[in-house]
């Protein structure tokens, strides 16, 4: 039987002034049901590129390789067939929509993915009882749904609306890129404690970090050392601590 | 760049919508012969039982626009205009005014229907009345071609001493009102196409509010062109007393066409001490197809005064329609402390060129404007923000605040900022902010991200783009305007 998620020789490119940039150079990694796998290595490393080749960005063009989820050819759908699929990205950096009022955005994100997976839509009132319960828990300010999506928001508040997001649209695998960079000590525990609950036999997370202390609450199953466009190392959650001791460079060296 | 190609295409995939309101109503028409000349005029005139006085004024006018010629400032082309090869009259056939929905030739109920004119609605135009406690009534003067056929919630607005009504109709019954403001604010000599609309107007609406009445309603006219090469010429007046107040919806869809059809406009709005005048506008005209054939032609003059003090003028449009729109709907801040402001919407897609704006003409002390303009390009089509601020010497303590904003999406567009400003008093305060953006790669895929459609995301980010000037419009028509966005930019479903 097929993985949940299932990457296997996955190469990538994008277009840099001009000339084909290879980002990604082979990466093969599987991720089982309910487990949570974390990938740390040095900047430029290609992490974020996976991140965003998994979810469709089409700057970035798949060279070889292939990638599934629950058996269908992730890299033949389009972004938003895979966010109905189940497949959520928090991203690094959350973008900004002038205008767009965040409650708004969220039920109409939230109504796109129940149509294309054949629930029932929300209505205004059933919706916005559901995000304030969800924003709540995760100790936002209740004027957060007012607002427009990011626009003014801080690192910590943009980081949190993507948890938000997350919660409301129930995927089954999340993609957290460096969700916990740019937080104080408290939002970590609240942000981590907002991944844990969604915490199911039948969802995973790929979640990418330079730091153990996102690691202490949320407690993952496997670490992949990323470097130079493909998972160098995998191991136990020791290996996060290691590094977390010693850095990158002996792991580096030693696959040199 | 793939993504971006690709992006492009998708875009402009959705943009060749076919317009989704072009059909046509077949209702036996009376219509002039082509061209114009006195002898047109005289008929026009007579067809209405115009006063005497009102012939002459529409003939002086004729002679002032054969004076003139087109203006060719702004930001847009099309072939030379035929004069002569346009019908100037036309109205359905001759049927005493509609009594019940039986009465109203079915035909133009279905063309109401169509055009998504609600039922109770549809009601109202033959005057059957709204249950108590229902939503806010909406009184509807609709145009049909050239005559008002139809006008409601008369008795309402009369008992509050508000006269809504055809225009034609306001020259024989308030001959004094329409003779001592007709003609104050846009005069006819103002400009070529106010020249020719005087001459050959047609209908239009006149709405006077007494002194200290807030208009119990808000009054709303839809337009449309109907017959086959027939100018459309309205000619709308509103004069507020003081203390007074109402709020006005226009909204128009016009039926597919090859020909092009001119629409030439001429709104005129008077507000004196403490009087407040809103004018929202939601317009999308036959804007023509991907490659420019047809369209309608859109060159209007709309205009205020704020004459007392303290009062107020305040002008929203949602321009989506149209070939070639010529608009700047201008306020004349007399009163001292008066309010001008404008709120505006324009799209353009494929082929189309819009060059519109406002003016702020400051004269009186402590008068103050907003102009916020939002103008989204896509396609091969071209947009133009042209807007004047004036502040005349004895404006002083006089304020204005200016935020043009331009959205692009796909690279084959264009978006244009020409602001005039011009000071004559060192006391004027006078702030202008400009930005130029395009959807980019980051928000569209986001929204996708999220689960959205390309087309619903485009829809969401161009409806937040313009969420300042959308606020502004009554609550029922701001519904219709982001449909209106939806459509323009995104192609219809099915």
């Amino acid at each position: 039987m097929s993985q949940f998620l299932e990457i296997s020789g996955l190469c990538a490119q994008i277009d840099a002034d001009g000339q084909d940039k290879q980002i990604l150079r082979g990466v093969d990694l599987s991720i089982p049901p309910g487990e949570v796998h974390v990938i740390m290595g040095p900047n430029g490393s290609g992490k974020s590129t996976l991140s965003y080749v998994l979810a469709g960005r089409e700057e970035y063009v798949v060279t070889a390789g292939s990638a599934t989820f629950h058996g269908q050819d992730l890299l033949a759908m389009e972004p938003e067939e895979r966010a109905a699929a189940g497949l959520f990205l928090a991203f690094q950096s959350p973008i900004e929509l002038p205008g767009v009022n965040n409650a708004n955005f969220l039920r109409t994100a939230v109504n796109a993915v129940r149509r294309a997976r054949g629930q029932e839509e929300l209505d205004a009132v059933a919706f916005l009882k559901m995000a304030r319960e969800a924003a709540k828990a995760l100790s936002m300010a209740p004027d957060m749904l007012k607002r427009n999506v990011n626009v003014g928001f801080s690192g910590g508040e943009k980081k949190r609306n993507e948890v938000l997001q997350m919660t409301l649209l129930q995927p089954t695998f999340a993609i957290l890129d460096e969700t916990d960079s740019g937080l104080d000590v408290d939002a970590l525990r609240i942000v981590a404690e907002g991944v844990n609950r969604l915490r199911a036999p039948t969802f995973s997370a790929l979640v990418i970090t330079h730091h153990q202390k996102l690691l202490d609450y949320l407690v993952p199953d496997r670490i992949h050392v990323m470097a130079r466009g493909r998972i160098i190392l995998s191991g136990g959650p020791e290996l996060a601590r290691q590094i977390d001791q010693e850095g990158y460079t002996k792991f580096l060296a030693e696959v040199a | 760049m793939p993504a971006v190609t690709q992006t492009r295409e998708a875009v402009e995939k959705l943009g060749q919508s076919s317009y989704k309101w072009g059909f046509e109503t077949d209702i036996e028409m009376d219509m002039a012969p082509k061209g114009l000349n006195e002898d047109i005029i005289r008929l026009i005139s007579s067809r209405k039982e115009e006063p005497e006085w009102m012939l002459e004024w529409r003939l002086a006018a004729y002679k002032t626009w054969q004076a003139m010629t087109e203006p060719k400032w702004a930001k847009v082309t099309y072939p030379p205009i035929d004069y002569q090869d346009a019908h100037y009259y036309a109205a359905p056939r001759k049927k005493p005014g509609p009594k019940s929905l039986d009465e109203v030739d079915p035909e133009l109920l279905r063309t109401y229907e169509k055009l998504g004119i609600p039922l109770h609605e549809q009601a109202m135009l033959a005057g059957v009345e709204v249950p108590e406690g229902e939503r806010m009534p909406v009184a509807v003067d609709a145009v049909f071609d050239s005559v008002s056929v139809a006008t409601t919630f008369r008795k309402t607005l009369e008992e509050a001493g508000v006269i809504f009504c055809p225009i034609s109709e306001a020259v024989r019954e308030h001959p004094d009102l329409v003779r001592r403001y007709l003609g104050t604010v846009v005069p006819a000599g103002d400009n070529f196409y106010s020249a020719l609309n005087s001459a050959v107007f047609t209908d239009g609406s006149f709405v006077y509010v007494p002194k200290g009445v807030r208009c119990p309603m808000e009054l709303s006219t839809y337009f449309r062109i109907n017959a086959k090469n027939t100018g459309q010429f309205e000619r709308t007046l509103i004069v507020v007393e003081e203390g007074a107040s109402v709020s006005y919806l226009e909204g128009c869809t016009a039926p597919m066409r090859d020909e092009n059809q001119l629409h030439a406009a001429v709104v005129e709005l008077v507000a004196m001490d403490d009087a407040s005048i809103k004018y929202s506008t939601v317009q999308n005209w036959y804007p023509g197809d991907e490659n420019g054939r047809g369209g309608i032609y859109n060159f209007v003059t709309k205009r205020g005064i704020c004459r007392g003090a303290r009062s107020k003028i305040s002008w929203t449009q949602v321009e989506t329609g149209s070939a070639v729109t010529w608009k700047y709907p201008s306020c004349i801040l007399q009163g001292e402390g008066s309010v001008g402001e404008f709120y505006s919407v324009a799209v353009t897609n494929n082929r189309q060129q819009a060059d519109t704006g406002t003016k702020m003409i400051h004269l009186g002390r402590n008068t103050r404007s907003t102009i916020i303009a939002k103008t989204i390009s896509a396609g091969h089509s071209d947009s133009t923000y042209r807007g004047l601020v004036r502040v005349q010497p004895k404006a002083s303590g006089a304020r204005n605040f200016t935020q043009c904003d331009s959205l692009l999406i796909g690279d084959q567009c264009g978006a244009h900022t020409v602001p005039y400003i011009e000071s004559r008093n060192m006391n004027a305060r006078i702030e202008h902010e400009a930005t130029t953006s395009k959807i980019s790669e980051d928000q569209l895929f986001y929204c996708r991200q999220r689960g959205l459609s390309e087309e619903d995301a485009v829809g969401l980010i161009v409806n937040g783009f313009c969420r300042d000037v959308l606020k502004e419009l009554p609550m029922e028509f701001a519904v219709e305007a982001q449909k209106l966005l939806q459509i323009s930019l995104e192609g219809s479903v099915g």
